[in-house]
């Protein structure tokens, strides 16, 4: 709960990120982390019935209800996501604003200062596959010039590599803690597009680590009554949300 | 055969690959014993958790070859990352389907298989002796000719397995532990258990006899052979020592406390020192 008739900041990204979900159809969601699960969840709820979601292991489960409805182990889903029925929702370490992802490390790659994840299946991800990123935090740290490691493929380095880089390349929207940005800028680049109730975009512009793209800035839809009460009630009753976006 | 044999068998600089995927169903009593041998210099090949972080940490890796290494309900293994943040282990760093791309070509016995995965990212830019092809065909394709991943050996850990080799996953998920152990020239099979070839089937369905014999060199049975790891049905990830575990990474001291308190002796003694870190928690 908070500002905004009681509608929390996390229920705004929620719904947010329930939004990059529309038009996916009938296809494997794979959202990694907290707040993009429940963005997915509520876009199956609600626009996008036929999204398939795993249990986070090997069960797609049909509902909430948790009924098993089929079987697509980790070594499937990276046959699976060659074939593109698949669209992602991953974090990111470092962001530029071609929309170029850091996931493996910060630092020299002989000698990192701080060893990540790894590169993970973001280089495959973004190559043939719709892709969106959720940043918790949105921090210089991340929002950064020049990214350490390219894990997920941007559209400048999509296009210099070449018509099999780019011919399923779709890097689309970031949701952050404090807006939506997508790269509809000039070349490609990162573009604010909402900024979320009680947010300002001169806020946005402090934390961001490089210019951003702006022409006609809105403000990030709160959820309808129904999604709220999907959220509230069904998908987040314990409230995870807000560990992650605190009020 | 035991898992000190199998570990005999090993020598130092090989290209080892290891089963499992993140802190599941990893062949740690085999990791246990190349932790007692001198074998050391390793190229480690993985789907990486706590078998990389363990190996890392007592310094038998030269080289990791991995998409990622994460101990899955703790997103980074602290071990992995001390090693490699003071410059101690090579990386060589692909994308998850580009490992499994380079995986099966060499069970293949092909020099390489295309794929779209790295295209424009830092894994190309990172391993300057990764090419591309040009498809022959008339779509103007340009792909990442991956290159086949020989493994000397591949050390993986199912539920059962007979005493042949035939080796039976009874959990959800297989992982990648067949193509492992098709794109190795050996392979060990540790199991919970070994049974009669015909009690497989009364545990579990035909799919569920992942490796075959002809891939098989040794089966070791190591009951909670995959501990810390999770390895269903037969038991979940044992997260408090899990993290235990990873407390450890926090310098050479606790490094140490965990070598004395955990792996100074046998397999025996470690599932004794686990069973009363329990204990004690209780």
């Amino acid at each position: 709960m908070g500002q905004d008739g009681g509608v929390s900041r996390a229920e705004v990204c929620v719904a947010a990120c329930a939004d990059t979900w529309r038009g996916a159809g009938e296809v494997l969601a794979s959202p990694i982390g907290a707040l993009p699960m429940l963005g997915a969840r509520l876009a199956r709820l609600t626009v996008e019935p036929d999204l398939l979601l795993t249990d986070g292991e090997a069960m797609l489960l049909a509902a909430e209800d948790g009924v098993v409805e089929g079987w697509l182990p980790y070594g499937k889903v990276l046959d699976l996501l060659a074939g593109g029925r698949r669209r992602v929702m991953m974090g990111a370490s470092q962001l530029d604003r071609h929309g170029n992802q850091n996931i493996a490390r910060i630092g020299p790659a002989t000698r990192p200062t701080a060893q990540l994840i790894g590169f993970r299946g973001a280089p495959g991800n973004t190559v043939n596959h719709t892709t969106n990123y959720w940043v918790p935090r949105h921090s210089r740290r991340v929002f950064v010039e020049r990214v350490d490691a390219v894990s997920g493929v941007g559209h400048d380095r999509a296009a210099a590599a070449g018509p099999s880089a780019l011919r399923f390349h779709d890097v689309r929207v970031v949701v952050t803690n404090l807006a939506v940005l997508d790269f509809a800028g000039p070349g490609g680049s990162m573009r604010l597009r909402s900024v979320h109730p009680g947010v300002t975009r001169e806020e946005v512009l402090a934390h961001t680590g490089f210019p951003l793209a702006i022409d006609e800035v809105t403000s990030t839809r709160l959820p309808t009554d129904d999604e709220l009460t999907l959220i509230r009630s069904v998908i987040d009753p314990r409230g995870l949300r807000d560990r992650e976006v605190p009020a | 055969m035991s898992a000190d044999e199998v570990v005999a068998s090993l020598r130092d600089g090989m290209t080892v690959g290891i089963g499992g995927w993140g802190s599941r169903r990893k062949p740690m009593a085999l990791v246990r014993a190349i932790l007692r041998s001198s074998v050391t210099d390793l190229t480690v090949v993985s789907y990486g958790g706590p078998d990389v972080g363990l190996l890392c940490a007592a310094g038998r890796v030269r080289r990791a070859v991995f998409g990622f290494v994460s101990l899955d309900s703790i997103p980074l293994d602290p071990h992995f990352r001390a090693a490699r943040q003071r410059g101690a282990v090579e990386a060589t760093e692909y994308d998850e389907g580009m490992l499994l791309a380079g995986l099966r070509a060499a069970a293949a016995r092909l020099p390489f298989l295309p794929t779209r995965a790295g295209l424009g990212s830092d894994v190309l830019r990172l391993n300057p002796a990764l090419r591309t092809v040009a498809s022959p065909y008339a779509d103007g394709e340009e792909l990442v000719a991956m290159p086949a991943i020989e493994l000397d050996v591949a050390l993986v850990h199912l539920n059962r397995a007979d005493r042949h080799g035939n080796a039976q996953y009874l959990g959800p998920d297989p992982y990648l532990d067949d193509v492992l152990c098709a794109a190795a020239r050996r392979s060990y099979v540790s199991c919970e258990r070994i049974v009669p070839t015909d009690e497989l089937l009364r545990g579990g369905p035909p799919q569920s006899l992942l490796v075959s014999r002809m891939h098989v060199a040794g089966v070791v049975e190591a009951p909670r052979g995959a501990h810390f790891t999770s390895c269903v049905p037969d038991y979940g990830r044992d997260e408090p020592f899990q993290r235990r575990y990873a407390a450890s990474g926090a310098d050479p001291v606790a490094w140490q406390a965990f070598l004395d308190e955990f792996l100074a002796g046998d397999e025996r003694s470690y599932l004794a020192a686990v069973d009363a870190f329990h204990g004690a928690a209780a």
